[in-house]
């Protein structure tokens, strides 16, 4: 089994005719994978099919990857391309924050929880459904940041944008966050507190 | 008087390690000593915690083997450098250049050049031409500006790339 190896490794067995091998690389980062699609595109089985495109377009490519960065870093920014063609494709809308939909989800959410489910809600559900509820610019970047791993200069990378942009972004959608938390969440996060 | 913007902005610097020494000092002293500081510090260290303890959200189970069966039937494409041959874009800048080189030469040669200390008859020719009509034309003038416009961009675009490679440096 080749799941002992890094990415590099991994990566010369496949480049050197050991498809296998490729699973391991699948299995290592589809979570991730998953989720910063998800962020974006916010449907389950779109996800799924912009997370399964990537890893595809990946092996295609993977000739092409040098080692100048992680394969992380390279993998999301195919993820990050892959997403954005597809809501360009599909002409998701892409909703604001003062969106209307926003809150029509946030509200739906709650109403159909129940005061005692909420109450029992863990803290990690409760911060990925206040991230869900942000615009996908906003929870792209707090997943690569938080989750996926990526340094802010590997983050600026992924998006092709500067560290400057990416750390106003980022500073921006955490304000968002925060702001969402205590409007949806406020009891559960006075609780926390 | 620094606004509550401002504090969280540099808090935000502080949590995530990108704030230079000197500024980390001076929050780590005001943290000690101003209570307002240290409140909004914990408020935002909560929601750094918070969001480093959230779940990765799981495909479905068949993931791997969806990709797997997907590219079982592909084959790594070779690497974009080993297909771009070289020798056809050298190949087309040297037909270029030669094309510019040959138009130059044959411009030169249909010159008829006059004795050194005599005016020869292209400058008597040039010293004749009335430019400013060619500048009394709205067209040529509107295409002047875009000329401008663009040596402008290109000279942001240079000089943005020298700060990056100065940054990179540094």
């Amino acid at each position: 089994m080749s799941t002992g190896l890094n990415d590099n490794e991994l990566i010369s067995r496949v480049l050197s005719g050991d498809q296998q091998a490729y699973a391991g690389l699948v299995s290592r980062y589809q979570s991730y994978v998953f989720t910063l699609a998800l962020r974006m595109v916010k449907s389950r089985e779109d996800a799924e099919e912009v997370a399964q495109d990537s890893f595809i377009k990946a092996y295609k490519y993977l000739g092409d990857f040098k080692g100048a960065s992680k394969f992380s870093t390279w993998l999301y920014t195919i993820v990050n391309n892959t997403a954005i063609s597809f809501l360009r494709k599909k002409k998701v809308e892409i909703h604001s924050l003062d969106n209307e939909k926003v809150f029509e989800v946030a509200d739906s959410k709650e109403s159909g929880m129940g005061a005692n489910m909420i109450e029992q809600k863990s803290k990690m559900l409760m911060v990925n459904e206040a991230i869900a509820m942000l615009n996908p610019d906003d929870a792209q970047i707090i997943t690569l940041f938080y989750k996926a791993e990526q340094s802010l200069e590997e983050t600026a990378q992924i998006l092709g944008i500067e560290i400057n942009a990416a750390k106003v972004r980022l500073y921006r959608a955490r304000t968002r966050l925060k702001e969402k938390m205590e409007t949806y969440f406020a009891e559960e996060v006075k609780d926390l507190n | 008087m620094q606004t509550q913007q401002n504090i969280e902005d540099r808090l935000w610097s502080f949590i995530d390690g990108t704030a230079e020494a000197s500024e980390k000092s001076v929050i780590e002293k005001l943290l000690e000593t101003d209570a307002a500081w240290k409140t909004k510090y914990r408020e935002l260290l909560e929601v750094n915690e918070m969001l480093r303890s959230s779940e990765l959200e799981e495909p479905s189970l068949r993931f791997t083997k969806n990709v797997m069966e997907e590219i079982a039937r592909l084959h790594i494409a070779p690497a974009t450098k080993t297909y771009i041959n070289k020798k056809i874009i050298w190949g087309i800048g040297f037909f270029f250049i030669a094309m510019l080189v040959g138009f130059l030469i044959y411009g030169f040669g249909q010159m008829a050049f006059a004795p050194t200390g005599e005016e020869s008859e292209i400058s008597k020719t040039v010293s004749k031409v009335d430019f400013s009509k060619f500048f009394n034309n709205s067209w040529v003038n509107g295409l002047m500006l875009v000329n401008v416009i663009l040596g402008l961009f290109l000279l942001d675009n240079y000089l943005g790339n020298k700060r990056k490679q100065y940054r990179k440096e540094a």
